[in-house]
C-alpha cells in the first residue's frame, strides 16, 4: 500500500512530534508573505501557504554557512565545519522539490561537496501537491515542475479534510508510521487523489509559448538577440533574482578573522552572476561587464547551460525572480519573444 | 565525517625570490614531503587564513618538483597582497592541483611555439621547462616572450640560458625599452616575422593579458597552425576550483574544470573566452 490519508488535524500532531528528532523547516508566514524557515512550534506551519519568499534551498544551502575553521597560532591548523542535523523540511512545492532535485546532481557531480550532502543525507523531504497556481506568474506547468512523481520521502495531496500521502522511499515510510497517525487510503480515496490531480490540469496555464524542452535549442540561436540589450537597460544589477531562485547555487567564499585574532572563519555565502564584480579578476579585467551579458548569462544557465550538465533545466517556473524584479524583468516573456522572433522569419 | 573539498592542506614558504617589482616566486613545500602531483598548466588555490584564497598557476615543471613546486605571483590583491609580506617558512593552505593542463603527450614528437605575454610566462614556464628536460621527445622549440618594460622580465636568469641555448629559438621583445635595453621593441607580435613554423607539425602555446590573445592567435593562424594545434590558458574569477561557484564560467565552460587550458578550436565559438 502506497497510499496513506493523514486527516489535516493530525498534521500539527505530526510535525510536534517530528521537533523532538528533527529540526522542521515548513512554510511560515512573514508578514503578508511566507518563508521557509526552522518551525519554532507546530502551529506555525502554514500549508495553505502560496509561495515561499525563497526556496526551500535555504535549509540546504544556506545563504551564509561556515566551511571551515583555521586556528591561528604563529601558522595554523584548519577544520572542516560541516554543519548537519536530522531534518525535515515540510510542504515543499513541487516547482521547489524538482530544484532541490537539481541542486543534489550539482553537488555531486564530479567533485561532491560534503557540506551540501551531509546536509541532503541527513534531510526528508515532505512535498505538497499544489492545487492552483499561486499567481499570475508562477508557470510551472509549462516547465514540468507543477506536479511530482519522485524526488520526495512523503507527498501530500490535499484532499479537504484530509491529506492523501504518497510513499516515495522507505525512509518517508517509516516517518509516516512513526510520526504520524495516518490509515491506508481506500480504493475512493484513491481514485479521489487522481482525480483531484486530474481535475487541476486545467486550473494551470502554460504560459511559455512553446515546448520548454525546446529551450536549450531556442536559446542556441538567440546569443545575439537584441533582447539581451534591453534587458541590460533595465536591469539594475541587484541580484534579487538570483537570490530567491530555487536552482541559483552561485556561491562566495569569504575569509574573516575573528577579533582575538586566534580564529578566523571560512564563509560560503550566496553570490550573484548580476552583481558586477563576479566575473572580475585581481587586475581588474571584468569579462561579464554588461549587464546585458549578466542577464544573458542568468538566462542561458536557466535555460540551457545546466540542461547540458545536468540533463535538467535550471528553470522550475516558480516565478519567483518575476515577481522579485523591480524593473519587471521576466523570464517568461523573454524566452516567448526570442521564440516569436525565431518563428517571424 | 566526509572530507570537504575546500579544507587546504598545509604548506610552507621555502624561498622566496624576488623578481620585479611587483613578483615574486614563491617555492612552496608540503611538511610531509610529498609532491603536489601536477601536470603543467595547473592551477592550485592559495589561502591565507583570515584573509582568502586566490587560484594561482603552477610555474614549476613536474619534471623538477624535488618535493617542491613554485609560484609566481604579483602583487595585487588581498591575498597575494599579504603573501608578498611573508618570509620563508611561513604557512599557507593550498587545494589542488585543479584543472585541465597542456595535453603534453600530443606535443610529443612536434615543434612548440611558446608565446607568453607579461605574467603569462608564469604558467608557461612550467611547460617549456617540462620540454626542456625532456627536449629529445619535441621537434624545434621557439620561444617567443613580450613584456611591457625590461623591469618587468620575469624569470631573467632563464631567460638567458633559453637564448644561450642551440636547441632553443628564443626571442625577447618589450613595449617600451629603456636605457639598457639593446633588444627588440615593440608588441609581441612584432616577433612573429622572425620566424618559420612548418605549421601542422607546430604545436603553438600561448598566455598573457586578455587583450594580446586577439592579436597573438592571428598571428598564429596566419602562419597556418591548426586551430586544435593552439593551447590558450584563461584567467578567470575563482572561489571553489571545482566546477561549483559559478565565478570562473565562461558560457558553458567552467575555466576551472575544462580549462584553464583550452584549444583555440575549443572556444572559438564561445563569445566570452577572449
Amino acid at each position: 500500500m502506497r497510499l496513506w490519508v493523514l486527516p489535516k488535524e493530525q498534521v500539527v500532531d505530526m510535525v510536534c512530534r517530528l521537533m523532538a528528532d528533527y529540526r522542521v523547516w515548513g512554510p511560515q508566514a512573514k508578514g503578508p508573505q511566507f518563508a521557509f524557515e526552522p518551525l519554532p512550534d507546530p502551529t506555525a506551519i502554514r500549508l495553505d501557504y502560496n509561495i515561499s519568499i525563497l526556496s526551500p534551498k535555504v535549509a540546504l544551502q544556506p545563504p551564509q554557512e561556515r566551511i571551515a575553521v583555521f586556528h591561528l597560532d604563529g601558522g595554523f591548523t584548519v577544520e572542516p565545519v560541516i554543519d548537519a542535523e536530522p531534518t525535515v523540511i515540510f510542504g515543499i512545492h513541487t516547482c521547489d522539490l524538482h530544484a532541490l532535485a537539481l541542486l543534489d546532481k550539482a553537488f555531486s557531480a564530479d567533485f561532491p561537496d560534503a557540506h551540501y550532502l551531509e546536509r541532503r543525507q541527513q534531510t526528508l523531504l515532505v512535498s505538497l501537491e499544489c492545487l492552483q497556481p499561486c499567481d499570475e506568474h508562477s508557470f510551472c506547468k509549462s516547465m514540468g515542475t507543477w506536479t511530482a512523481d519522485s524526488g520526495y520521502d512523503l507527498h501530500l495531496m490535499d484532499l479537504g479534510d484530509a491529506y492523501g500521502v504518497s510513499v516515495g522511499t522507505a525512509a518517508g515510510e517509516a516517518l509516516l508510521t512513526q510520526y504520524a497517525q495516518a490509515r491506508p487510503a481506500t480504493d475512493t480515496e484513491a481514485q479521489q487523489l487522481h482525480e483531484a490531480r486530474d481535475a487541476k490540469r486545467l486550473r494551470f496555464p502554460n504560459r511559455l509559448n512553446f515546448d520548454a524542452a525546446e529551450l536549450p535549442s531556442l536559446l542556441a540561436t538567440a546569443y545575439d538577440h537584441p533582447i539581451w540589450a534591453e534587458l541590460g537597460d533595465r536591469c539594475l544589477s541587484c541580484g534579487a533574482c538570483t537570490n530567491v531562485c530555487p536552482t541559483c547555487y552561485c556561491f562566495n567564499v569569504i575569509d574573516s578573522p575573528e577579533l582575538s585574532l586566534k580564529e578566523a572563519v571560512r564563509w560560503r555565502r550566496w553570490d550573484s552572476c548580476q552583481l558586477d564584480e563576479f566575473a572580475r579578476v585581481a587586475s581588474g579585467e571584468n569579462f561579464r561587464e554588461a549587464r546585458a551579458a549578466r542577464q544573458r548569462h542568468r538566462m542561458f544557465r536557466k535555460g540551457k547551460w545546466l540542461y547540458e550538465r545536468f540533463g535538467e533545466l535550471g528553470c522550475v517556473g516558480c516565478g519567483r525572480c518575476i515577481r522579485a524584479c523591480l524593473t519587471h524583468i521576466n523570464i517568461v516573456d523573454t524566452f516567448n519573444a526570442i521564440h516569436a522572433s525565431q518563428h517571424r522569419r | 565525517m566526509a572530507d570537504s573539498i575546500y579544507v587546504p592542506r598545509l604548506a610552507r614558504l621555502a624561498d622566496i625570490r624576488p623578481m620585479t617589482e611587483l613578483e615574486k616566486l614563491f617555492v612552496v613545500e608540503f611538511p610531509d614531503g610529498s609532491s603536489l602531483g601536477h601536470q603543467p598548466g595547473q592551477f592550485v588555490m592559495l589561502s591565507i587564513p583570515g584573509v582568502g584564497e586566490a587560484p594561482i598557476s603552477i610555474s614549476s615543471s613536474p619534471s623538477r618538483s624535488n618535493g617542491q613546486f613554485e609560484l609566481c605571483i604579483r602583487r595585487m590583491g588581498d591575498v597575494t597582497g599579504v603573501l608578498h609580506r611573508m618570509r620563508p617558512g611561513d604557512v599557507v593552505g593550498i587545494r589542488g592541483p585543479f584543472g585541465h593542463g597542456f595535453p603534453i603527450e600530443q606535443m610529443r614528437g612536434k615543434d612548440v611555439l611558446f608565446a607568453p605575454g607579461g605574467l603569462g610566462l608564469a604558467p608557461l614556464r612550467s611547460l617549456i621547462n617540462q620540454v626542456l628536460d625532456e627536449r629529445g621527445s619535441f621537434g624545434r622549440v621557439i620561444i617567443l616572450y613580450g613584456a611591457k618594460r625590461p623591469a618587468e622580465l620575469l624569470f631573467r636568469d632563464e631567460l638567458e640560458a633559453w637564448a644561450a641555448r642551440d636547441d632553443v629559438e628564443f626571442h625577447v621583445t618589450v613595449d617600451r625599452g629603456d636605457e639598457t635595453w639593446t633588444g627588440n621593441i615593440g608588441v609581441i607580435t612584432t616577433l612573429f616575422p622572425k620566424i618559420t613554423v612548418d605549421p601542422l607539425n607546430t604545436v603553438a602555446v600561448t598566455c598573457g593579458p586578455p587583450i594580446m590573445y586577439r592579436f597573438v592567435l592571428m598571428e598564429m593562424l596566419s602562419k597556418g597552425i591548426p586551430e586544435t594545434q593552439i593551447y590558450l590558458s584563461l584567467e578567470r574569477r575563482m572561489k571553489c576550483g571545482v566546477g561549483k561557484c559559478g565565478h570562473c564560467q565562461i558560457n558553458h565552460l567552467y575555466c576551472c574544470r575544462e580549462g584553464p587550458v583550452f584549444t583555440y578550436a575549443q572556444i572559438k565559438n564561445v563569445p566570452e573566452a577572449l
